[in-house]
Formats: structure tokens, sequence, C-alpha cells
């Protein structure tokens, strides 16, 4: 039994640390800003995107408060429409889309690959000063004035509104580059650094996961660019391609927008899998089932996914064949992510199941996913389309995928891998209730708007009819018990800086390489090159010869 | 899966001390040379993906607005002067050529023939930002300028979509003239390192990856000189 690896819980390998780790090797604020280890920028990123999802986060409790009652209950309209907004630009371009890849990813994928650090070191730290700065950017178009386009940019409301629509689309501008230079990184990473005997399929699927959404956001993010630069043009001068006053087409900006959009939707969601991919074999101790059809998965998701953006547009004046294109290609990438979630289940299927609390987020992660995939379908549906259109029901389908998915996935590995960035072990039976909140939160928070938009709740209104306020009120009900358990998570893992370093080298018992090297790992992440003598999921290496 | 595969040599490539000699370019995270430089090669390709994305959203606005406003368009073009954007084209030609030069030089070790090269791209770039320049002035001039700022009085064909394709014009010239910018940066600083001699044979990675780049802007000249200059 030498070299079975530990099973979850049962504490192994390493001691404690008071050697040189990349945390303390050098010191000072100007160590950080200009690092070009992967582990500190993906440590910056970290801290920076919960800050944005604290932002955020603040901003989506105020729209439920305000929607506790049909009339005005805490601000104006004008001030709603902004804070919507806000909530929503935030959420996508300073929290979702960085959150696992340039946080999480840019910290685990070279360790998982076996590398010193990503292909281009510099390359990343620009990334995240570009992240810096759009930030900035963000903000001051929050506080000179802010945004009430909703985080679509939607023309021709948004050429012709006030307020600072073209600081917000410019931040968003710049933002994009941070995320097209984690892609490149990631792409040249994966092809060029993994270790000696790391094939292809030797890879952890977190990083096929990552390559699939590496290549979205290279090949999408020019032309969300380019689309929001045509908007700024609108706006500064008039060129008249989106106004319809002066012969442009408003339409031709929802094409443009949501070839970028979404796609960018698996920019966010594929991580999400990629997380999970790395939890649920660990907790289930057992090899994952269907490798290759979950790495293929991710690169299909990621193809096809460039290929549906009509079915954001099906009322808005696209012709029928176009839209019964768009309404086929969508049903086609529901396939790949439901190969996904079968290989997870057969996965655990007679697996030895230990309810860790990443664990928990893995197996809320899939009850969520599957409801926010499956009503993903009925949007696809042209008909049903045309009823649920701009409802309550479509904020509820991407809330589930967008937060009960790639959130959950989020929240998840952030405790996954807490122990491995920080070396200190969370509370484990109070990350347990605050997923159970969390859960049973979001489920009472978004579940509730599922029924409101089937009965005609349109989304963004600020008012509504009295028939809606139980419904509503329950909404917000359970976004305070949402916000509580969030709360409870942050609490536990921050107050875990409060004692010294006590995690092992692998609490886990995983099989992949970042847990193979020291807790914090050292600057070179490796004492001496890994080599790889067994697979990615394979716990028991020396008792499987056959497998 | 489980067997042991590979990890034979791997102490010899991505070892943490290099007790070979090994070039002063090799960055701490790359085991060899090679390694790095197919790094950088994809990480380029890669971005001149995006380069093309970003250009291509500009391509297709500009097509959807010329098939919506063919006329518009074409009394549009003929403001432009075809002589200068045809002159422009040469140059830019001319300075690929060099650059393929200086790249083939450097990978000889020649330093000489790639400083030379490098100049003379340089100056071609230099060329080509001149007669734009006029090319501008001419436009500024006569009142052919983007969207509300257009005042040209002389047209014939009705609804005012001339303005339109100035917005396109400077938009798309605009962008390629800061991208020439861009690449004269680059050159300079590869100019710079050439003559400190820091490129021979075994390492003139930043000459390859810069050319790359240099072609692109130049190819990206290629289609835009038909599709604004020569509407027919």
């Amino acid at each position: 039994m030498a070299d079975v690896i530990a099973a979850p819980g049962q504490l192994s390998g390493g001691g404690t640390q008071e050697q040189k780790n990349y945390l303390n090797e050098t010191k000072g604020i100007a160590s950080w800003l200009f690092t070009v280890d992967h582990k500190r920028i993906g440590i910056m990123y970290l801290w920076a995107v919960l800050a944005s999802f604290f932002i955020g986060g603040v901003f989506a409790l105020l729209v439920r408060l305000e929607l506790l009652t049909p009339k005005e209950t805490i601000m104006s309209a004008e001030a709603y429409n902004r804070v919507f907004t806000l909530h929503g630009a935030v959420m996508v371009f300073l929290f979702i889309i960085p959150s696992i890849p340039a946080a999480l990813g840019n910290f685990v994928l070279p360790l998982m690959l076996g590398a010193k650090d990503v292909a281009f070191p510099r390359l990343n730290l620009a990334s995240f000063w570009i992240y810096a700065i759009g930030a900035i950017f963000a903000v001051t178009a929050m506080v000179t004035g802010g945004v009430d386009t909703g985080w679509t940019f939607y023309t021709p409301y948004s050429t012709t509104t006030s307020g600072a629509v073209s600081t917000m689309t410019f931040a968003a501008f710049i933002l994009g580059f941070s995320s097209i230079f984690t892609g490149i990184n990631f792409i040249a990473t994966i092809h060029k650094l993994r270790a000696p005997g790391m094939s292809w399929y030797k890879m952890p699927l977190f990083c096929w996961s990552m390559y699939a959404t590496s290549i979205i956001q290279v090949l999408a993010t020019p032309v969300l660019g380019i689309t929001l630069l045509l908007l700024i043009m609108e706006r500064a001068f008039q060129i008249g391609i989106f106004d319809a006053k002066l012969g442009g087409d408003p339409v031709l900006f929802q094409h443009f927008f949501w070839f970028y959009s979404h796609p960018a939707v698996y920019i966010m969601i594929l991580p999400g899998m990629a997380i999970i991919s790395e939890i649920i074999p660990v907790f289930s101790r057992k090899t994952i089932f269907g490798y290759k059809a979950i790495a293929f998965s991710s690169v299909a998701i990621a193809l096809v996914g460039f290929f549906v953006w009509g079915h954001h547009m099906f009322v808005s004046g696209q012709s029928v064949l176009a839209g019964a294109i768009f309404s086929f290609l969508t049903f086609l990438v529901a396939i790949p992510s439901a190969i996904k979630v079968f290989n997870w289940l057969t996965t655990m299927y007679k697996g030895q199941i230990s309810l860790k609390t990443p664990m928990l987020y893995a197996l809320s992660f899939l009850l969520l996913f599957a409801i926010g995939g499956l009503t993903g379908v009925f949007l696809g549906a042209l008909s049903v389309n045309v009823h649920l259109h701009d409802t309550y029901f479509v904020v509820a389908h991407f809330h589930y995928v967008m937060m009960g998915g790639t959130v959950i996935a989020f929240l998840g590995g952030l405790h996954y891998w807490w122990p491995k960035m920080f070396g200190r072990m969370f509370n484990e039976r109070v990350g347990a209730i605050a997923c159970a909140l969390v859960f049973i939160g979001f489920n009472v928070t978004f579940l509730t708007q599922f029924v409101l938009g089937s009965q005609g709740m349109p989304r963004r209104y600020y008012n509504y009819l009295d028939q809606f306020q139980p419904l509503h009120a329950f909404s917000t009900f359970g976004s305070w018990i949402l916000g509580l358990g969030l709360l409870i998570a942050a609490v536990n893992l921050f107050s875990t800086f409060r004692k010294k370093p006590d995690a092992p080298r692998n609490p886990w018992g995983a099989a992949t390489l970042e847990w193979q090297t020291d807790t914090p790992p050292i600057t070179h992440n490796f004492h001496h090159t890994p080599t790889i003598d067994h697979g990615p999921y394979d716990y028991f290496p020396g008792q499987r010869k056959h497998a | 899966m489980s067997q042991v595969t590979g990890a034979t040599g791997a102490s010899t490539i991505h070892g943490h001390g290099h007790e070979h000699g090994h070039s002063p370019f090799l960055q701490h995270h790359f085991a060899e040379m090679e390694q790095q430089f197919d790094a950088s090669k994809i990480g380029m390709w890669l971005f001149l993906v995006t380069e093309i994305l970003l250009f291509g959203g500009l391509f297709v606005g500009f097509g959807i607005m010329q098939g919506k406003f063919p006329e518009a368009f074409y009394e549009a073009h003929h403001h432009l002067d075809w002589k200068l954007g045809a002159l422009n084209t040469v140059v830019l030609l001319v300075s690929s050529y060099t650059m393929v030069m200086a790249v083939h030089s450097a990978s000889k070790s020649n330093q000489k023939a790639l400083i030379r090269y490098l100049v003379i791209t340089l100056l071609c770039a230099a060329i080509f930002l001149v007669v734009k320049y006029f090319e501008y002035e001419h436009k500024i001039h006569d009142g052919l300028l983007p969207g509300k700022f257009y005042t040209y009085k002389g047209d014939h064909v009705p609804g005012g979509q001339q303005a339109t394709f100035f917005s396109f014009y400077f938009m798309m010239t605009g962008l390629h003239g800061l991208h020439i910018l861009g690449g004269m940066t680059v050159i300079g600083w590869v100019l710079k390192r050439a003559i400190a001699g820091h490129f021979n044979s075994s390492y003139y990675t930043p000459v390859d990856l810069v050319g790359l780049y240099w072609h692109l802007v130049d190819l990206i000249w290629i289609y835009l000189f038909p599709l604004l200059y020569l509407i027919s």
C-alpha cells in the first residue's frame, strides 16, 4: 500500500512549512506588482476578481431589494437601470471572465503541467496590468454618470443615451486584451511546456478545458474589441454603421456583439467544467470516466459555440431560415455539455465519495448546471423562445449557468486549491454550511424566476404588476440567504490567515502534479523536474497496471 | 495509463540547473532554445490571428455598408487618389521584401546586412506614413471627414452615406497606421539589439517574430488598398 495516495481528509506528506515558498521569498509591494511569477499574478488576479465579485454582488442585492415591491422601494427608475447595468457589466467583464482562467488557472495550470511558469511571464503580468487599467476605466464610468444600457450595450439606445457609455465600453475593450493575453499564454504553455512524459492525453482535464477556453478568448475577443470601438465611434462621430437614421443597422450591432458574447458564455462555463473534472474524480477516488469524451467535448463546445450567436436574436428580425439554423445548432451544442455531465456522474458511480466542501460545490454544480443547460434547450427552440424572450425565464436560465455553473465551480475550485495557494486549511464544517446556504439561497432566488418568466414577467423592468409580488419577494429573500452563504464562505476562507500554515502537501489525496510539490509551492514550482509515472486520476497507481 | 513513460532524459530537458553553457537569452522556465523559439512562434501566430479578427470586424462592417449603399460608396471613393495608394502598396511590398532579407541575414549571422535591411524597412515605413499624411491632409482640407464632421458639399448621390465611407476610411487606415507606428517601434527595438550584436544564427527570434508582424501589417494594406481605392 505504500504507493497508494492518501484518501481525502487523511492528511499525508510534507510537514508544516517554514521554508521558502513563492509567498515569502521576496517581500514588499513592488515584488508583487512587478512579479512575473504565474502564482503571484494568479493571486493578484484572485484578489481583484473577488473584489469585483463583491461589488457586483452588492449591486445584485440592491437590484433584488428594489424589486421587493412593485413600485419604488429604495431607488429611482434611473438609478435602477444603472445598478442592473453595473451588476451585469462588472460580473461579466471584471469577474466571471477572468475568475477561473486568470486567477485559479494562472496559479494551477503551469503546476499541473509540471512547468516552471507560463510560456510568456511578462505578457502574463501585462495582462494583469491591463486588467487593472480596464477596471479603473470601469470605475470611472460608474462614478461619472453611470451606464443604463444593460451590459449588452444594445444600439440604438446605447448610441443615444447620455451617461458614461463610451467610458464603460472602452473599459470592456481594454479588458478584452487582458483576456486575449491570458488565452495566448495558456495555448503556448500547453503546447510547449508540458513536463517530459506528459502527453496530451495525460494532461489533467482542467488543461483541456482551459485550452478550449483560450481558443475562444483568442478568436472571439478581437471581434468584441472592434464592435465596441465602432460603438464608441458611433457615439463620438456618428459614423452611421449602427444608426438607422444615417442608413446603418442596429441589428448589425447585435450580430457583432453576440458573435463575441455567445462564445464568451463558453469562456465563462468551460473553466467551470474544468474545475468539476478535477474535483469529482478526487473525491470519488476513481479514475475519471470517459477522459477523451470529456476532453473533446470541451473542444466541440468551443467550436460549435461560434455558430449559435443568432439564438439571441430570434425576435430581432433575422430571417426564418437563419432562425431555424441557429436553433438547430443550439440544440447541437447541448450534446457535448450533456456528455460531460453523464461522464461525471458515471465517474461517481461506485466510487468512494467523500463529501468535503469542494465536492459539495461540485455536486451543486451538477444539479444547477443540469437545470441551466436544459432550460437553455427550451430557449433554443424557436417557438418557445418567442414566448419566453426577454422574460425572467432567460434571467433565471443564464444565472443557473453562470452563477449555478461557473461561480459555484469557482467556489469549489477556490476551496479545493486554497490549501495549496496559501498553505492553510479552512474549517470543513463551516465550509459545508456555507455551501448549503449558497445552494438553497440560489435556488430560492432563481427557481422562482423561471416561474415569473413563464408567467410573462419581462426582464429589466422597474415596476411590475401586483400579481408578481409574492414571487419577486420570495426571490429577494433568496438573495439574502445566498448573500449570507457567500459571506460565511468568505469569512471561513479569510480567517485561515489568522492561524499558522497547517496544510499538508496533498490534503485531498489528488494525483495531479500541483499536489506533488510543496505547499505552498516554491517560486520555481518544483525542486526537480516532475516525471509522469501515473495518470492524472490514477489514485492507486501500484494496484491497477491494466488500467 | 499508470505505466511509467517518458521519464527517460527528463532530467536533462527541463532540469533546474542548466549545467552546460547556454544562450544568455534563454529564459529560466524554458529548457532549451528550441522550445523557447517554438513557444514564441505559437504566441506570435496567435497574436496575428487576433489582429486579423480585429480588422475582420471592420471589413465585414464595410462590406455590409457598401452592399447597402453602393452608389454613395462608389462616388466617395473617387476622392481617394489611387496613384498614392498604389505607391504606398509598392513601398510596403518592398519593405516586406527587405524584412524577409533581414530575417535571412540574421539566420546567416550576417550582422551588417541585417542592420542594412532593417534600416531600409524602417525607411519604407516612414515613406508610407509621409504619403499617408499628404492623403489625410487633402481629405481634411476638403472636409471629407468621418461622420458628423463631414462637410464636403459636392456630392451627387443623395443620402449622405459618403460620410459613412469616410468614417470607415479613417477608421481602417487609421488603425492600420497605428499598426505601422507600432511596427516601426518594434523594428527600431530590433535594430537597436542588432547593433548591440544580440543576434546570430543560433538566436534571432525577435527578428523573426517582428518580421511576421510586419508581413501582417503589409498584408492588411494589400486588402485595404483595393477595398477602399479601387471600387468598381
